[in-house]
């Protein structure tokens, strides 16, 4: 069947630029480039072009430019060029579309109507370069009240308090397992979290034992598939993360094709190599909040109650009442992925239309924990397309305790969001198995990128919050009085818990 | 050594165990057990526990390597994702049996319930069996990537051996069964097999193990017509994609 399908990216090469050097031509795993034998050229075959933009970026005489191929003539607001090639493209196939990355659509980013709060006149800012300034964060549950009693003078805690993550700035790197990515794009994560005083999430793929110095730093996931799950794997990490959802692909499972399954996805995740590793939509051992506390409590027993247990899910309308069930069955962190979290691979129709935003997630479920009066219970982790230290910042004052860093991590190191993850031939080296392709991420280097990067939001938070009058990210915890809406309705305000700028 | 987990609460009944194991105890027994949870959860070490009574829910979960006995029955997710060790049940068990094993034996003596050995796993020497004596219900084997499961069926009585949806999405391992399953309960993705020579050699094996615990004559047990039930590929999913 021939194809009705034109490249979505045109290649342009500057001849009179181009010295022929072949770097376009080794440096791209899609087989775009390639030498012409009869007199040297090099030409580019654009329909295989997925513009990661590593030509573009690599080529030493800056003789490649990409541009979008906008070839749809009659393309309408209704029938767009992307829709016009997703049929052809299942009407060539009759597969179910796949992507990378979080949700591309244009559905309403809450952060860029939200604004913060500074102080003028009454009450002073505080100079962060001056003066300390506390973004240290603890996740966990927290008791309804503590009991200090005097010893020898002295004040002492007599509460028992619960398992503690203590984390320097608010920040975690997302769960993103081996399989999704390759074992350089962990090793730079665990390397950093561990420098920088934060976690990292090993997603549901299991751990390479060499990553295992880096524990103190670590959540380790259970999901569906249980890959890697076992003794060593639990006492190895700072905490347990139960996988039910994600933002990318709420209510089904996961897929990592047979391509990304080598002999060290193989080995970690306890399958022969070249199976696809499958984990089923639901854990089949949990049908309701009742079976979900049977596993927080299986797995703090097998922790003998040493580590938080967090439960990650997907934002989806009910995410309120979920997250209140989740409290109750004993998790210790509530982790929520919005609709615009990424993915190694999701279908698209389910990326692109299932779940909401995490805004209104994060707002609606803070708001239910604390009028149910269980909000001290467990902390908010919230997850899905956090792009700055502003929406960072904008995530707390909603009630969120801290943030996951997924794609914003993957950018840091080198990720262009092409969205072609689940192909297994990342150029960047990050998404992909093949050692050719990630031999190109040095972890050196990786983690330095993402030590600066947390460095940097940071420094900007504090700033921020210097500029409210406030030297403790503690005391912005859910303090929505700093945020003003722009633009908003009084739905989406009310939701959100959030009063209309001009508004005093 | 002998704890009587009468009125004793899950958590402090493990704590007891975990104590018991780490001071040494090589064997435990544990009666007037009555559904406590997670005994065995996570556990290591050399040791035999006996149980009196009825195991409650997640028995050896996580576990690696002890072995336990249940005089009774055992409630749901026994070995739920267990590395290594045995469970001998000397009665019927629950649902979602061996969910995610990994490595170990889990013996039933009697019937089972709904979504056993659900994504059981294996890797190179670690290969975790499950073997049941009696029948099992609905999603038998759903979405099997490794490991072996023996389904015997004893005292059917002319019921089903296993429910419908047998092996759904199973990518690994194999299941044999001592009787014929119609097709319409196969799932898409598996076929029915005969054994063939090294099947054999692996099937009678652990049914004389399973016999030689449980008190029961194996070569009655194998004197019957058995089905290998396989997945046709590695890769299930594989073609479901537009690239």
């Amino acid at each position: 069947m021939y194809t009705l399908l034109q490249p979505d990216f045109r290649i342009k090469r500057d001849e009179e630029r181009c010295i022929r050097c072949g770097v376009c031509v080794r440096q791209c795993a899609f087989d775009v480039h390639s030498v012409d034998t009869d007199d040297g050229s090099i030409r580019s075959d654009e329909s295989k072009c997925v513009a990661c933009q590593r030509c573009e970026t690599l080529c030493p005489t800056r003789a490649l430019t990409l541009e979008e191929n906008y070839h749809v003539a009659n393309e309408n607001y209704n029938w767009t060029g992307g829709v016009l090639k997703n049929i052809w493209k299942q009407a060539e196939t009759g597969g179910v579309l796949l992507t990378g990355m979080g949700n591309p659509r244009p559905y309403r980013i809450y952060w860029d109507h939200l604004v913060l709060n500074a102080s003028q006149v009454t009450n002073p800012s505080i100079d962060p370069l001056r003066e300390p300034m506390e973004l240290r964060t603890y996740l966990g549950s927290k008791p309804d009240s503590v009991e200090v009693v005097k010893e020898n003078g002295s004040l002492k805690l007599k509460t028992k308090l619960a398992p503690q993550l203590r984390l320097d700035a608010p920040f975690l790197f997302s769960a993103m397992s081996l399989g999704a990515i390759g074992y350089n794009v962990q090793e730079a994560m665990a390397r950093a979290a561990t420098e920088m005083g934060i976690y990292w999430n090993t997603g549901e793929g299991g751990l390479h034992k060499d990553l295992y110095k880096y524990g103190k730093n670590t959540i380790v996931q259970v999901a569906s598939g249980r890959f890697g799950v076992y003794k060593d794997y639990l006492d190895a990490a700072a905490a347990v993360e139960i996988k039910i959802g994600q933002g990318a692909k709420p209510g089904i499972g996961g897929h990592l094709p047979g391509e990304k399954v080598g002999d060290l996805v193989s080995m970690t995740r306890m399958i022969p190599a070249g199976t696809d590793a499958l984990s089923p939509a639901p854990h089949h051992d949990i049908y309701s909040i009742e079976d979900l506390s049977q596993l927080i409590y299986s797995l703090k027993e097998a922790t003998e109650y040493t580590k938080p247990v967090s439960v990650k899910i997907a934002a989806v309308h009910n995410v309120a009442a979920i997250a209140s069930g989740i409290v109750r069955a004993g998790a210790d962190i509530v982790a929520i992925d919005g609709i615009r979290g990424g993915t190694g691979a999701a279908p698209t129709m389910i990326r692109d239309n299932v779940g909401i935003p995490i805004e209104l997630a994060i707002a609606a479920v803070d708001q239910r924990l604390r009028d149910e009066g269980i909000r001290n219970r467990a902390s908010i982790l919230a997850a899905g397309g956090f792009r700055s230290s502003a929406d960072i910042i904008k995530a707390i004052a909603l009630g969120a305790d801290a943030v996951y860093l997924g794609t914003a991590a993957l950018v840091a190191m080198g990720c262009h969001v092409c969205q072609k993850c689940y192909t297994g031939k990342c150029n960047w080296g990050i998404a992909t198995q093949d050692p050719y392709l990630e031999r190109r991420l040095n972890p050196d280097i990786a983690a330095e990128r993402l030590s600066n990067l947390i460095h940097a939001w940071s420094h900007e938070i504090m700033e921020m919050l210097g500029g409210m009058g406030i030297n403790a990210i503690e005391s912005l915890r859910g303090n929505r009085l700093h945020l003003r809406g722009v633009g908003l309705s009084k739905t989406e305000l009310d939701i959100l818990g959030v009063r209309h700028a001009g508004a005093s | 050594m002998i704890i009587d987990a009468r009125g004793v609460h899950y958590r402090e009944l493990n704590e007891r165990i975990r104590e018991a194991v780490v001071g040494g105890a090589r064997e435990l027994k544990l009666t007037n057990v009555v559904g406590q949870r997670y005994i065995g959860d996570g556990l290591r070490g050399d040791v035999r526990i006996e149980i009196d009574g009825v195991a409650g829910n997640d028995l050896g979960a996580f576990m690696d390597g002890p072995t336990i006995v249940v005089n009774g029955n055992a409630q749901d997710h026994v070995a739920n994702t267990m590395n290594d060790g045995k469970i001998v049940v000397r009665g019927d068990a629950g649902d979602v049996l061996g969910y995610g094993m990994r490595g170990g034996k889990l013996f039933i003596k009697g019937d089972v319930g709904y979504r056993i050995g659900i994504h059981m796993k294996s890797y190179l020497s670690k290969v975790p069996v499950l073997v049941i004596g009696g029948c099992a219900r609905d999603f038998f084997g759903e979405y099997m990537a490794g490991g072996i499961i023996v389904l015997l069926g004893l005292n059917s009585n002319g019921r089903g051996l296993v429910g419908n949806y047998l092996g759904t999405g199973m990518h690994g391992g194999t299941i044999y069964l001592r009787s014929c399953p119609e097709s319409y309960q196969l799932g898409k993705e598996v076929a029915a097999l005969d054994l063939d020579d090294s099947d054999c050699e692996i099937l009678s094996n652990l049914v004389e193990e399973f016999a030689r615990d449980l008190d029961m004559d194996a070569s009655e047990i194998l004197n019957a017509n058995f089905t290998k039930i396989a997945p046709v590929s590695t890769r299930p999913y594989g073609k479901l994609y537009a690239y």
